[in-house]
């Protein structure tokens, strides 16, 4: 298994890499053929921000404007680039139309993933429009690629409760606002997910991604995905399946069966743990050795983005964090699950939360 | 003596009259009192929580709740406690303007302000149940 480090990675960054390092993850997927070998990257939650007219937060602004230079660096060029949700702060046009501005920017052809934030206001229309279905699949280098629209929850909720989307979108967007609704991939979606699966060879490697985590850790704050297990049981079949989410704006991975689990950084703002919620039960991944505690005083702190390495169908999440060490959390064939090379045995002080 | 200062006078012996009496029933309090200072520290709380969802406390319509989940993540239990960027021992008040001052881009508030205060209660009671820790983490 190959891990790329940053300097290798960004190489000719010069300057700019001098004193940063950014927030994207970064896949790099793996195969017995090293031909097949391949790697992306995977840009998340950007939460683009409107004030006024052409005024949007910097902070956000600057989160994602980093993320995109230091994709843009990455020597070998990544195949393609996942953006995994959440565009948008409150789903207006202005906010994914300035975002995508933004992204415009990237070098490599990137492929979309529908966040709530991108949703609630509009029902997803103004981001169809923009960028096509909400959830599709591809065959890249002998693997099969998923993408599912995870944020959509009961039609009632949906349809009948709330005066207008902007009040929708506003509930919505509270991730502790307990008039909130649980996100779920839905009915249709899961038998569409059934057909296209039907025709893909159990030996082939099929990555999915979402917004939210496939797999249930905290109602409370939605990490959490209604018919998770509906969908694990359509991925069981597989020999090697990863599923990639944003949503949670911090590390989390997990192995349940066949399955690797990788959350993204967020380019915006980090999110606690939900156990530092003191009110809540949640069920974080035991695997999981959390991200350093944040730094207040330096805003892209426990921000970042990832790329990710694919060796033999299996995945290396590599976090690029400002101002911290980075992370790389690979799968090792001896236990069967995604550890962190570095932590997973040997935690550090920061990494412990309250 | 002119009228505004008679009525001043009679107010104040109102007032004394008030305290002298409560003072014989100091240690007494029913339920009704029990009620009431709930009550008025129950709407803290909540007044607290619309500040902390307030897109104008800022400038740039970010709110406290956007980073801090249930007010997770703020730990009034460790204050006052020294933060390494200010150089000194702390409250939370002050980090609670620190953030209005950053991430919000707005002004400080007053410590006494009426929001800082309703801030407190809201932060405080989402982590009712948590030993006091102050200084630590």
């Amino acid at each position: 298994m190959k891990i790329l480090n940053r300097r290798d990675l960004l190489k000719g960054a010069g300057a700019l890499v001098a004193g940063a390092t950014l927030p994207i993850s970064l896949v790099e997927m793996a195969f017995a053929d090293s031909s097949l070998n391949f790697t992306f990257a995977y840009i998340s939650d950007s939460h683009i921000q409107q004030i006024k007219g052409s005024k949007f937060v910097r902070n956000w602004d600057r989160g994602l404007i980093r993320a995109v230079a230091e994709a843009n660096l990455m020597n070998p060029r990544p195949d393609f680039i996942f953006y995994g949700g959440d565009i948008a702060q409150l789903g207006k046009k202005s906010e994914i139309d300035h975002g995508l501005d933004i992204l415009s920017g990237l070098r490599d052809k990137v492929h979309y993933v529908m966040g709530e934030h991108d949703y609630y206001l509009d029902l997803g229309e103004h981001w169809k429009k923009r960028l096509g279905p909400d959830h599709y699949s591809f065959d890249h280098k002998g693997m099969h690629f998923v993408v599912l629209n995870s944020i959509l929850t009961y039609d009632d909720w949906t349809y009948d409760r709330w005066k207008d989307g902007e009040e929708r979108m506003g509930v919505m967007a509270g991730l502790d606002d307990h008039r909130g609704s649980p996100f779920m991939v839905g009915e249709k979606q899961r038998a569409w997910l059934k057909k296209d699966l039907a025709k893909v060879d159990v030996n082939t490697p099929v990555t999915v991604l979402s917004h939210s985590p496939l797999q249930k850790i905290y109602r409370g704050w939605n990490f959490w995905t209604e018919d998770a297990e509906q969908i694990q049981a359509l991925l069981k079949p597989f020999k090697k399946v990863n599923v990639f989410y944003g949503h949670v704006h911090q590390i989390q991975y997990n192995q349940i069966g066949n399955i690797s689990f990788h959350a993204a950084m967020a380019t915006a703002w980090p999110w606690p743990y939900p156990q530092s919620n003191a009110k809540a039960e949640s069920s974080l991944p035991k695997l999981t050795v959390q991200m350093n505690r944040a730094d207040p005083f330096f805003e892209r702190d426990a921000t970042g983005w990832q790329y990710i390495d694919i060796h033999s169908g299996n995945a290396t999440m590599n976090f690029s964090l400002p101002d911290n060490s980075p992370r790389t959390v690979a799968f090792n064939p001896a236990t069967g699950r995604p550890e962190d090379v570095k932590y997973q045995h040997n935690r550090i002080p920061p990494q412990t939360h309250f | 003596m002119t009228s505004k200062t008679v009525t001043m006078v009679v107010l104040i012996t109102a007032v004394l009259l008030m305290t002298g009496i409560q003072a014989v029933q100091a240690d007494e309090y029913t339920s009704a009192d029990l009620e009431l200072w709930q009550n008025e520290y129950d709407a803290a709380v909540k007044r607290g929580r619309q500040v902390f969802t307030d897109q104008k406390l800022g400038t740039n319509g970010v709110v406290c709740a956007q980073c801090h989940p249930n007010a997770a993540n703020t730990h009034p239990e460790t204050y006052p406690k020294y933060q390494k960027q200010l150089g000194k021992v702390a409250t939370m008040a002050e980090m609670i303007n620190f953030c209005i001052m950053n991430p919000l881009e707005g002004s400080a508030l007053a410590l006494d302000d009426q929001r800082m205060v309703d801030m407190q209660a809201y932060i405080t009671n989402e982590r009712k149940g948590e030993s006091l820790a102050p200084g630590k983490h």
